[in-house]
């Protein structure tokens, strides 16, 4: 049972690093119906220049462990939310009224650019986070969890209460619905597209460099390939719980991290081994495509999976 | 009139020219050959990609579907060809079964990626397509248990060269005085097949398929209304665009000898879009411009900047291997914000993309 | 007008491809023209070197390279004459960026050079399509640290190791395993590579062979960093010990996600996750795994070669530059031996070579395999991984034992362990 228990925990913190960068993936879709292919770049420059602020705070200052990881997250959301912006001036503003194929194609081509740039700047060795958390863990009925896990997944969830005040509860949110309900209309009335689209995309870059912080802290290691496949399963979720909304980004996310950690769990015993955690990361494509075929709108979504 | 428009008009200037660029092209590979049969080895790896840049056109460019997991057709028909040619099974069937095979395999592969795919548009379909190609890689690197099929990450070596009869593809032979070494003979192969499959293409986009598929790639709701049956013309795309993949990736098995799954990854994907993108999508003679110039530019660049960078800085700022990535990124981001079209459009393309 | 822009567009790419390739071609023809410029009565052979020079593990590729370099720079001073000529050795340093589609491409280049013989690559991976290349034309080619067996079970005459073995490595660790922890139940995990899955299956296959059970494969991948759903179901099982095949990236997070998890058991990896970056990875969770590596401990080369690598480059040697600087020297001793840089004449003399070297004695076997290759395990002690043992020819010797040995006379070399040294048969 504890093991059954630990994999739960397992998914929830895995499943909480997913909600975050699925949000990012969510609002940004809710806005210009763009899926924007560099943010999971985007994760991991945060994650980079944060380690290597962490690693300079570490070695060169005697501040206690929470303040250097703050002060880390502090100067990663301004670089990451510089190129958030840039990418949305310089690539994707020109192509807002082009054939869909278009704006894909160049975020694709985007995500690759910083990819290689990233690369130029940190090298292709894993940069590693420096020891000072405690690695305190935490008995829950057999099974453990650690510090890290716990300010994970509390920090998911602050996220999301934050982004939903936003958009809920603001003049900025009102102005970013109605933006993506009908931008001409908005325009109309007084709001000013480009700039709510642009605050969206740095609102988005913002939340993925929190989620780089986070990925890293947690596992220790930060590399200029960490965002590729972490961008791609947390679309995956943002697509499960309904693209466009933000609690089913929230919930999404939750599901695919516990998902693949039971399905790597329990399916080598569940399949005699024939299958085995090898196939860990099909789970995510999997569900994917079962959302598409099944349920495009998701869990929760009022969009249909049909865009023209 | 354009250069094309001129030479059409004068059949005797359009065979000296046919003439000439078939001379050219058949005097190539000794040409490169004393810059070193290296550059052969490029040019033979360049026709491969122009292969399946033709293949992935017919999907993105004649029918309008994003296909991100294109490069697992590429695999399908590789390992086809790896586990009909080598030690692996312990068969060796010649080439001229195992091609159409490896061909057909990647046919399958195409309907049953596209099938559940039809009602997907734009960005979903990019991402699903995507998600085949990478499950299909994962395929290929964990069956080596319980059945070993395709031995996992180890991949599969000592694949038979093709053969005719005693002349075999990869041993140098000295023929009339001249030196026709492996990769000079598979050129001359490459180079065959590749004018049969632009034959094809030719064929296809003129036909009522290829109309078919350029109804739907501009409105698939008029196509429909048109009495169009999208979901098998769809099919059919994905299935044609597969096949040549697959005898790419036959001929990739045979000429390198060995095989693993690292070849298949989405990164080869991509770099076959942009070169679909970069030379003109739905435009042959576009890609096939594309393909070239992306195959051969990294490579020009690695000689001489390489140098460059040693001599200026002492050391490399930038490796190859980021300069190649970087031209294919800033080739994909580029080519959509300025030329959509392609470097060199096709004119219904070009109409299409500009008026919107 | 149309057309002219039209043409333009076509002639445009073709005209500075055009211009590039020409350029390159300028650049490209100096190699083989190099030998016309040498003095005159002077012979010049080329020893080519394959090595990941950019990429993750450059550092690797350039510490090999230096090996290399060491030994051409020996041998150069020596001043050997063949037939009637000075000899003159110039090294052809390539760099193969860790791809297999690289390997064949370098082996050409290496070939359109006439090279007289190639050291290298450093990846098995590399090696293995590489090696098929250099044998169609006939150049012997000697890795020092390719550690794949399937690259010398090609069947191919002209392909050397220097370094020992996956099935050797393999074997070795498992055997320490059992015997020094004696364990009743293993978990083994590897990350689906071609390395990292070989070295599973042979320590399953030596851990089952001693009466050890083992659990079912758990697989990762290269970069996965999540490894606790894996982990955790393990942990259910309640192994004695875990083993890892992979690199130290996914090598540390799997340690500290273990230890967090509450997994208190010995940890052991095989030599790619065998270096000092695990202590920065796992942090205090890295004290205590063993690990080995597939031949003497880079502390056990000769105390010459130890001290010329420090002096010439400024630098310790990481790992396998010892054996690339041997494999360079058997080339080098194998065309003296046949007084030819003709790889027809010197393939068999260096096919039944004995030669001393930094490494100890080399001899090949039939399948170009080094005989009697040594492996080390390791221990991590207080951030720094120590030798504790070396296992040759199944026998396991205590590493201050093999020290001692080693530091008597000439030769430093180890022909077989001294009786009371032997921990274990196996």
């Amino acid at each position: 049972m504890e093991i059954f228990l630990q994999q739960i925990i397992n998914g929830l913190t895995l499943g909480s690093v997913y909600a975050i960068v699925a949000l990012g993936y969510t609002m940004v879709y809710g806005i210009i119906q763009l899926i924007n292919f560099a943010h999971g770049e985007i994760v991991m420059i945060g994650a980079m220049v944060a380690f290597s602020a962490i690693g300079w705070l570490a070695g060169n200052t005697a501040l206690p462990p929470l303040a250097i990881v703050l002060l880390g997250t502090l100067a990663a959301i301004p670089v990451c939310v510089a190129v958030g912006y840039a990418l949305e001036v310089f690539a994707y503003r020109r192509l807002r009224h082009a054939p869909r194929l278009a704006p894909l194609i160049t975020a694709i081509g985007a995500s690759i650019v910083l990819q290689q740039l990233a690369m130029i700047a940190w090298s292709r060795n894993p940069l590693a986070f420096p020891q000072i958390i405690p690695g305190t863990v935490f008995d829950i009925g057999g099974a453990t969890i650690t510090l890290v896990q716990i300010a994970i997944i509390a920090t998911s969830v602050l996220m999301m209460a934050g982004l939903s005040f936003i958009v809920y509860r603001t003049r900025l949110g009102v102005a970013m619905r109605a933006t993506s309900q009908n931008a001409l209309m908005a325009g109309l009335m007084g709001v000013n597209a480009n700039r709510v689209i642009a605050t969206t995309f740095m609102l988005g870059a913002a939340l993925a460099a929190v989620a780089g912080v986070m990925v890293g802290t947690y596992y220790g290691i930060a590399h200029y390939t960490m965002g590729s496949l972490l961008g791609l399963k947390a679309f995956c979720a943002a697509v499960l719980g309904g693209i466009g909304n933000l609690a089913g980004a929230m919930l999404g996310g939750m599901l695919l991290g516990i998902v693949e950690a039971l399905g790597a769990g329990y399916i080598g015993d569940l399949t005699n081994n024939v299958f085995g955690s090898n196939y860990q990361d099909v789970f995510a494509f999997l569900v994917l495509i079962a959302v598409l075929v099944l349920r495009p709108s998701g869990l929760l979504g009022e969009r249909i999976g049909e865009r023209a | 009139m354009s250069l094309t428009g001129k030479l059409k008009a004068n059949p005797a200037a359009l065979w000296s020219a046919v003439a000439l660029v078939a001379c050219a092209l058949i005097a190539l590979p000794f040409v490169l050959a004393t810059a070193g049969t290296t550059w052969v080895r490029v040019t033979n790896l360049a026709i491969l990609f122009t292969l399946l840049a033709l293949g992935l056109n017919i999907v993105v460019g004649f029918a309008g579907l994003l296909d991100l997991g294109y490069i697992a057709f590429y695999g399908v028909g590789a390992y086809a060809y790896a586990l009909l040619a080598s030690p692996q099974f312990n068969l060796h069937l010649p080439f001229w079964i195992i091609l159409p095979i490896g061909a057909l395999a990647a046919c399958v592969f195409g309907v049953l990626l596209g099938a559940p795919t039809l009602k997907l548009r734009g960005d979903y379909l990019a991402i699903v397509t995507l998600g085949f190609g990478e499950i299909v890689r994962i395929f290929f690197n964990n069956l080596s248990q319980p059945v070993n099929i395709t031995n996992g990450p180890q991949g599969i070596s000592r694949i038979d060269p093709i053969r005719i009869g005693d002349f075999s593809f990869s041993q140098n032979e000295l023929i009339l005085g001249l030196n026709f070494s492996g990769p000079v003979k598979y050129y001359y192969l490459l180079l065959l097949i590749l004018i049969v499959m632009i034959a094809v293409n030719l064929r296809l986009e003129n036909s009522r398929i290829g109309r078919a598929w350029q109804a739907i790639r501009e409105d698939e709701v008029a196509a429909q209304a048109m009495g169009i049956n999208t979901t098998q013309v769809k099919l059919l795309a994905f299935a044609m665009g597969a096949s040549f993949g697959g005898i790419a990736g036959g001929m990739f098995a045979a000429m390198q000898g060995f095989i693993s799954p690292e070849s298949f990854v989405l990164v080869e994907s991509v770099m076959v879009l942009s070169m679909v993108v970069l030379g003109g999508m739905g435009n042959i003679w576009g890609v096939i411009v594309g393909a070239l110039l992306l195959s051969f530019v990294p490579e020009l660049l690695r000689h001489t900047v390489d140098p460059v960078q040693r001599a200026l800085f002492g050391r490399l700022l930038v490796e190859p291997e980021v300069i190649r990535m970087l031209l294919f990124g800033l080739a994909l981001m580029l080519m959509m914000l300025f030329r959509p079209a392609g470097l060199w459009p096709s004119q219904v393309r070009r109409r299409e993309l500009a008026e919107k | 007008m149309s057309g002219l822009i039209a043409m333009n567009q076509k002639l445009l790419p073709a005209l500075s491809a055009a211009i590039l390739f020409g350029l390159a071609g300028c650049s490209k023809n100096e190699p083989p023209a190099a030998p016309k410029a040498a003095a005159p009565e002077e012979l010049v052979i080329k020893i080519g070197h394959a090595a990941p020079l950019t990429g993750g593990i450059a550092h690797l590729g350039k510490d090999n390279e230096n090996g290399a370099r060491l030994a051409i720079d020996e041998a150069n001073k020596l001043g050997m004459t063949m037939d009637g000529k000075k000899v003159k050795f110039e090294l052809l340093a390539e760099d193969d960026e860790e791809k297999p589609d690289r390997g064949p491409v370098i082996a050409q280049k290496f070939i359109d050079a006439k090279v007289a013989g190639v050291v290298g690559h450093l990846n098995s991976g590399v090696s293995i399509p590489a090696s098929t290349v250099y044998a169609q034309a006939g150049i012997p080619m000697i890795t020092g640290s390719s550690t794949n067996p399937k690259l010398t079970e090609q069947g191919l005459k002209t392909v050397f190791r220097t370094s020992g073995r996956d099935d050797q490595q393999g074997p070795a660790i498992a055997s320490y395993l059992a015997a020094e922890y004696k364990p009743k139940l293993v978990a083994v995990i590897d990350d689906a590579t071609a390395y990292g899955e070989g070295l599973g299956n042979e320590v399953e296959k030596t851990l089952t062979a001693a009466g050890v059970k083992v659990l079912p494969r758990e697989k990762g991948t290269k970069d996965t960093r999540d490894w606790k759903a894996i982990l955790t179901k393990i942990k259910g099982k309640k192994p004695d010990a875990v083993f890892y095949g992979g690199m130290d990236a996914t090598a540390g997070p799997l340690l500290k996600q273990g230890r967090e998890l509450g997994i208190k058991v010995t940890f052991a990896f095989g030599d790619g996750a065998c270096t000092n970056t695990m202590k920065e990875l796992a942090g205090d969770a890295a004290d205590g795994f063993v690990c080995s590596q597939a031949g003497i401990p880079v502390q056990a080369a000769s105390a010459k070669f130890l001290g010329d690598y420090k002096s010439r480059f400024n630098a310790e040697p990481i790992q396998y530059s010892p054996f690339v600087y041997d494999a360079t020297h058997i080339l080098i001793a194998a065309m003296q031996k046949a007084g030819s840089a003709d790889p027809a004449k010197y393939l068999p003399e260096l096919a039944k070579i004995s030669h001393n070297g930094a490494t100890g004695k080399i001899e090949f076997d039939e399948k170009g395999d080094r005989k009697n290759a040594e492996m080390t395990i390791f221990m991590m002690k207080a951030g720094k991984i120590e030798p504790l043992a070396i296992i040759k020819g199944g026998e396991s010797i205590k590493f201050e034992d093999f020290m001692k040995a080693a530091a008597t006379p000439a030769v430093p070399a180890v022909a077989t362990p001294a009786a009371p040294a032997a921990l274990e048969k196996k």
